[in-house]
């Protein structure tokens, strides 16, 4: 039985914003069902807030809402569209909660909208704890036993069936504070006791421990006929207690028996069944105990995940896809499997390398958290690698990471660290756990005792020995006794040159050469889901050390584009969207679109984008063997942020042809002495500024220039390090945090621009033409990172000459710097003088934001002209001036990360964005603002404790807030301005004046809004509570004037005008 | 370098022994499935072939005392890419090396598997020499070339037992699982023993039969005069077509008694019912194979481990139905004829190791037999 034909229209929901938890993955994967479902006829409505995703691309489906993903904005689009059916599992958790939130208001039933893939129930029965745990017992497997308690007679009850040892926790307090593990009486009546005390219910979870059991996750599919398959088996190093995404993992699962795996299977069969997903995907989570074998059931999700995700990538079978289809009807049997395409889908794939995922963190962003590793999720991207040993996939797994980090080597870790803290560490939670089991392994610890403290499998300790013990023999040889049998045995181990080269004290490339005169080169394999029992047809390939290369280079023209490696803040979804556009745009000219990434989550790592996709470690060595293989002629590095960047010098060295922009002009831009010279030559203006390399010279040119000053590091994306700095007294800290992240390159010091407006603009030049893609004005001011400011498109406060002088100069420095392809100018203007804050010859974060506002594909564009194309024969010859307003508002982690401020600076702290879209200014900012969790209330109160600069402006929004409705309450300074400017106002007493104070108030839900602005360290500091009450309790807060004023619009838009809904299709069209 | 893996198409492949030292002539094929290797060593069906595991690390969860499908390793020899000396699973008792040194077979590992799976992918499977130690080449060549491969030949009798014996241990309990209810009515079961898996056998107990199982070549009279409620045919290794005392035996048992037949036992069902059987070009052996059964409609994801095949064709005048077929390469999986009550499969629904998706199969048997003991 083919597809359904009663079905016409289908309702996509996407997952919104890239936050912790719910990244890039769902990208790829609704992007997949989209694209399946509209070639397989039906018409699909998509609803998705983040526009830097490949889903909201106006091709991929027939109306595209990009349009806050919340139950009422998503029944205005059901109301105006009418669709069949919604498909709820592609969109992460947003996606599933949205469409259980309009199912259970009976939305769906209102218009006759049938949920498929997953329907209410089955959502309910495995999202609801309670249901779920019936639903796993009653099919005869186990769940860890629990119970809550709200005395200490319910908690003596409750323990006598879940038995020691036994985590307690609080249950509804914020931000979860952990739990304790009891392992006898006398601490169970004191966690017990404590947290009923903390718990505002008076309420205790008492949970049997399972802590340094091991984890498994089992992804299963199922089709309508009940055909069901296990996709992929994955064990995380790990042991529980790591939140899987913060876990290593590894595919397939390594240390289990066919007799276990088998009997997990069977229990994931039984519990798909159970909770009733009918068609498509979702994940089974096991722990074992490492002693017995006894297994547990932890949880399931009923929907495409990031585990499914990487399953995807580490099997070749597309499981979002897969679902897709299955859900309108197809059965498993009716698809041909993909990769092999003679064969069908309703297999199991059978892999023939080992596959590792590794958690990229950015706790450097956060100082003041801890970065343990607990239950919450803290990565923010993963970087996946692939080999045909777990040595080999492991350390390649670790460069790919992009952390500064190639090989295991204690120079990352205090290496005179004492025995017994590394012990401590061993037990602990750190996220380098890892280097310091190397270092154990190093001392001579055995295998044994290391267990004994992180419970980490032998089997993977074992391997790290391996590892560490042919480390020590490489480290006591000279590199010209290396033979060719012993060097091939250390690459396939996963070695890198690099690492090695630092050892034989020898550059990489002494080292290269030296290791392919000895014949060791690498060779690529497939991945073809059948372990090479059936010939591929899809080239998707990995790097290895051994025989036979599966490479088949082609003779047609080539072009390698280098992606952007693991997400992380300040480089994430909006640059793969970049590199997925190039590869689009070199196969329309057909030129063949060789991929190399390393993230899994990527849509440019799902191997339909290109025609030819390379899953390996974006580093030199790893490139220039494809290079070699490949022979391309050129390589993009303009378009996946800064990691193929840095790559650009060491590859055109080396003979490899950069397309586009060349990297002399890049460094022109990027060199602070070398812009200089081009911003005289062209005479404009830049504020003043100066390079140092040390806190004295740093010092000297501060006193020259006079504070407030921008100080932050050359080479790095996303303000790492970057800082306003208002006093000599913070200098010091703030210039040695910069040259730690500056590395060799010079920290740069400008003279800040204080409440300066600023302005990014995107443009392509071809050499002989410049376009201006968009000028967009950010509603924060100058000082705010521009990733983490929100903005508008068009500009609102500034002059049409204004915008005339920006077009002019943006064009002389794009002939100036010879670009070819996107260039990204960041402006500040104050006084209506233009200051050139910063120039970057690549694609900017800002891309995908742009070409959904005017609707033309920028980045596709400019991946043409890289290839010599022009402009003119491109059609893109003049700027597009939408006549609607479209926002990007920034989305942030900071309910990740207990006790971090929310205030924003020059550092970017946001994971992704959002975008609204609308005719009306107020409008479109509204819609970003729900869209990213900020939802402007409707009435009630809005709290002021602004900065004494502010005061002034705080009267006008007040005035204007009051005379909608709203309660004015005010800190002192604030108050006191606004009685005297007319405007009621209640006094309310800051956290160092005495109780009840704003925080109590906030707590209390007697605050709807929070208008909050604070300078210097002591007010900060004052003030902090403030605004992570506010975040805790989900109070929207705006901490910028600007910002403020921009709500204040938002919300004269919500009041006087209804919330509508345009595909932007039609805003297109106009 | 101390091992090597020898081609009669004279391809090379140079490793790391490990295992026992020596050599041993085979048939080389692979198996994609990524774990179960016990149960693949011990498997009488790989009598006289040198295994290739498609999967890279094998040995992960070393060997332990359970998952024997019987008491001896048939396989002539073992091919891995990286074989692990540090097993870690709770229920391991020795590791894959020192299995493989006490039952006298010899392994390699350092070589390019996938390379090699390619090949006989390409070329087919095909005879080798497997060598641990220090044999010259041109000994190895030599043994190679004396060496008869399977087509045509008996090697059932090698590996089936000697004399009837009752089988009364079930599947056991591994972790605490649910274990199945046995049926309280019990029928008598003999099974032909052509190299019969365990598991077989612990799945005939658990559906509550008592079991005896008798040699290969045990006649139909005698097993008729055991008054059988059912016969099962085994799976085995090798070519069915030469095993003429087999095919004569099941003709004669077809209409007086149910009978179900796993893979060579299959293949000798179709044969006693004048169909024709073939050499696939390199075999199925693996877990992950789809098969769909013709009745429901609904897949199975199987375990395989066969090198022949049943011609589609040579039942279609036949008193035979199609039951089941493999979605891979649209092969035969299985058949029925109900005139005779006799029913059989080519996979392995008994899985070990693999999926256990295919156990209705016991469950059909058993109804079978039921509804054969009413009429």
């Amino acid at each position: 039985m083919p597809k359904r034909t009663d079905i016409k229209k289908i309702l996509i929901i996407g997952s919104g914003p890239i936050v912790i938890g719910q990244g890039c993955e769902f990208d790829y994967s609704g992007a997949q069902a989209c694209k399946v479902l509209k070639q397989e006829g039906y018409e699909i409505v998509l609803v998705n807030s983040n526009p830097a995703t490949i889903m909201t691309d106006p091709e991929l489906a027939h109306k595209t809402y990009i349009e806050p993903v919340t139950a009422d904005v998503v029944e205005k689009i059901i109301e105006a569209e009418r669709p069949d059916c919604l498909l709820p599992t592609l969109g992460g958790q947003t996606g599933l909660n949205t469409a259980v939130e309009l199912a259970e208001s009976g939305v769906l039933d209102k218009y006759g909208v049938e949920m498929i893939g997953a329907n209410l129930d089955t959502i309910q029965k495995a999202e609801e704890r309670d249901l779920f745990k019936k639903v796993i017992k009653d099919i005869g497997l186990e769940v860890p036993r629990s119970g809550h308690a709200h005395t200490w007679e319910e908690a003596q009850e409750v323990i006598e069936h879940v038995g020691f040892p036994a985590i307690i926790r609080a249950s509804y307090t914020l931000g979860g504070t952990g739990g304790s593990v009891a392992y006898n009486m006398d601490e169970y009546r004191e966690f017990v006791n404590q947290g009923l005390e903390l718990s505002p219910k008076s309420q205790v979870l008492i949970e049997e421990s399972v802590l340094g059991w091991k984890e498994y996750e089992l992804e299963v599919m199922r089709d309508k006929n009940d055909n069901v398959v296990i996709v992929c088996s994955i064990e995380n190093l790990d042991p529980m207690g790591v939140h899987t995404g913060d876990s290593v993992t590894v595919a397939p699962a390594q240390t289990l028996t066919d007799k276990e795996y088998q009997l997990m299977r069977d229990a994931s069969l039984k519990i798909i069944r159970a909770i009733g997903v009918e068609t498509g995907g979702c994940n089974v989570q096991f722990s074992v105990n490492p002693e017995n074998g006894k297994m547990y059931v932890i949880e399931m999700n009923p929907r495409v995940s990031r585990s499914s995700a990487l399953a995807s990538k580490a099997t070749g079978f597309p499981i979002a896809k897969m679902a897709a289809m299955l859900a309108v009807g197809y059965t498993l049997d009716e698809i041909p499997n993909d990769i092999t395409k003679q064969t069908p889908a309703c297999f199991e794939p059978s892999i023939d390398y080992c596959v590792v995922k590794y958690p990229r963190f950015t706790f450097e962003k956060f100082p003041n958290t801890s970065s343990d590793l607990t239950v919450q999720m803290k990565s923010v991207g993963e970087a996946m690698a692939i080999g045909r040993t777990f040595k080999e996939s492991f350390q390649k797994a670790i460069r790919s990471l992009e952390i500064g980090r190639d090989s295991l080597d204690n120079k990352y870790i205090d290496a005179n660290i004492t025995d017994s803290d590394l012990v401590e560490k061993l037990r602990g939670w750190g996220w380098d756990k890892l280097w310091h089991l190397a270092e154990a392994l190093r001392r001579g610890m055995s295998v044994d005792e290391i267990y004994s403290y992180c419970k980490i499998d032998r089997w993977y300790i074992e391997n790290f020995k391996e590892i560490i013990n042919l480390e020590t023999k490489i480290k006591s040889m000279k590199l010209e006794d290396i033979d060719a049998k012993l060097m091939k045995q250390i690459k396939e181990n996963g070695f890198s040159d690099n690492y090695l080269a630092e050892i034989f004290n020898v550059s990489e490339l002494e080292f290269r050469e030296r290791r392919k005169s000895l014949g060791v080169k690498a060779v690529y394999k497939m991945v073809d889901t059948c372990g090479g029992e059936f010939a591929a047809s899809t080239p998707y390939l990995y790097s290895t050390y051994e025989d036979e290369c599966e490479a088949n280079p082609t003779d047609r023209k080539k072009v390698i584009i280098l992606g952007g490696g693991p997400n992380r803040i300040g480089q994430g979804i909006e640059f793969d969207y970049c590199c997925v556009h190039a590869a689009f745009a070199l196969k329309e000219i057909d030129i063949e679109a060789i991929m190399v990434n390393c993230n899994p989550e990527t849509v440019s790592t799902d191997y339909d984008t290109s025609d030819k996709l390379f899953f390996e470690p974006l580093t030199f060595e790893n490139v220039m063997d494809i290079v070699e293989v490949e022979n391309p002629y050129g390589v993009i590095v303009q378009f996946g942020g800064q990691t193929p960047l840095k790559l650009a010098n060491a590859l055109m060295e080396a003979g490899v042809n950069i397309i586009g922009t060349s990297p002399r002009s890049i460094a022109r831009a990027e060199d602070r002495e070398m812009f200089n010279q081009v911003v005289e030559k062209l005479n404009l203006t830049q504020p003043f500024s100066g390079t140092s390399r040390s806190y004295e010279e740093t010092l000297e040119i501060a006193n020259k220039l006079g504070y407030p000053l921008l100080i932050r590091p050359s080479f790095v994306l996303g303000g790492r390090a970057m800082v306003v700095v208002h006093e000599e007294a913070a200098l010091e800290e703030c210039v040695k945090n910069a040259i730690e992240a500056s590395g060799e390159h010079p920290i740069l010091i400008d003279k800040f621009l204080d409440d300066a407006t600023e302005l990014d603009v995107d443009a392509i030049c071809d050499g002989s033409d410049v376009v201006i893609g968009g000028i967009m004005e950010h509603i924060e001011e100058a000082g705010v990172h521009s990733g983490d400011s929100a903005c508008t498109l068009p500009p609102v406060s500034l002059s049409a000459e204004i915008l005339e002088k920006v077009c002019e100069q943006t064009k002389a420095l794009a002939f100036e710097l010879n670009v070819r392809g996107l260039m990204n100018i960041q402006y500040a203007i104050k006084d209506d003088v233009i200051y050139i804050l910063e120039v970057n010859p690549r694609a900017s974060r800002t891309v995908p934001f742009v070409s959904k506002s005017i609707g033309v594909p920028l980045a596709k564009i400019a991946a043409k002209v890289m290839t010599g194309m022009t402009l003119k024969e491109l059609g893109f010859t003049e700027q597009v001036k939408p006549e609607h307003y479209s926002v990007k508002e920034a989305v942030f982690p900071f309910l990740k990360f207990p006790g971090i401020d929310t205030l924003l600076g020059p550092e970017m702290l946001s994971t992704g964005e959002v975008m609204g879209i609308s005719d009306d200014f107020g409008m479109a900012f509204a819609k970003a603002q729900i869209a990213s969790g900020n939802r402007p209330p409707k009435g009630g109160t809005v709290l002021f404790s602004v900065k004494k600069c502010d005061r002034a402006k705080s009267v006008e929004l007040a005035r204007e807030l009051s005379s909608m409705g709203y309660k004015i309450v005010a800190t002192k300074g604030t108050c006191i301005e606004l009685i005297n400017n007319n405007i009621p106002s209640e006094f309310v007493l800051k956290i160092t004046e005495g109780r009840p104070n704003i925080v109590d108030m906030i707590i209390n839900n007697e605050i709807d809004l929070i208008i909050n602005t604070t300078v210097g360290a002591q007010s900060i500091k004052d003030s902090f509570s403030i605004r992570r009450t506010a975040l805790d309790m989900s109070v929207p807060y705006v901490t910028t004037m600007r910002g403020a004023a921009a709500y204040t619009k938002a919300i004269k838009s919500l009041k006087e005008n209804e919330l509508s809904v345009k595909p932007i299709q039609l805003y297109y069209d106009k | 370098m101390n091992a090597i893996l020898l081609l009669e198409d004279g391809t090379i492949f140079e490793g790391n022994g490990f295992g026992s030292q020596g050599h041993a002539c085979g048939e080389v094929v692979f198996n994609t499935s990524m774990c179960g290797y016990q149960e693949i060593l011990t498997d009488p069906s790989y009598n006289e072939q040198i295994i290739t595991m498609t999967y890279p690390l094998i040995g992960n969860y070393g060997t332990n005392d359970q998952d024997y499908e019987s008491s001896k390793c048939y396989a002539r020899g073992f091919v891995v890419k990286e074989n692990c000396d540090y097993p870690s699973n709770w229920r391991n008792s020795k590791s894959l090396n020192e299995y493989l040194k006490d039952h006298n077979v010899v392994g390699i590992e350092g070589i390019d598997t996938r390379k090699l799976v390619k090949h006989i992918r390409e070329k087919g499977a095909m005879r080798g020499i497997i060598s641990h130690g220090e044999t010259s080449l041109d000994v190895l060549k030599a043994e190679l070339e004396n060496y008869p491969g399977l087509v045509g030949r008996d090697i059932v009798e090698e590996v089936s037992t000697s004399k009837a014996y009752q089988w009364t241990q079930g599947v056991e309990n591994i972790i605490g699982e649910d274990q199945p209810e046995i049926p309280s009515e019990r029928f008598k079961i003999v099974a032909y023993d052509f190299g019969i898996k365990r598991n077989i056998l612990r799945l005939l107990v658990d559906q509550g039969f008592d079991v005896t199982v008798v040699p290969a070549k045990t006649d139909a009279k005698e097993v008729l005069a055991m008054k059988p409620d059912g016969v099962f045919l085994s799976n085995g290794p090798g070519d069915p077509a030469p095993l003429s005392y087999a095919i004569e035996n099941i003709k004669s048992l077809l209409g007086e008694v149910p009978i179900f037949g796993i893979c060579l036992g299959h293949q000798l069902l179709s044969l006693a019912m004048g169909a024709t059987s073939y050499k696939l070009k390199f075999g199925h052996r693996g877990a992950n194979h789809p098969v769909k059964n013709l009745a429901t409609g609904k897949i199975e994801v199987t375990s395989q481990n066969h090198g022949f095949c049943i011609n589609l064709d040579s039942l279609s005048d036949k008193d035979v139905e199609a039951t089941h077929i493999n979605l891979n390469d649209n092969t035969l999986a299985g058949i029925k004829c109900d005139s005779k009550s006799a029913f059989s499969v080519q996979y392995h629904p008994e899985a070990s190791p693999g999926p256990h998706d295919s156990r209705y199969l016991f469950d059909d048997f058993r109804s079978l037999i039921k509804k054969n003991k009413g009429k």
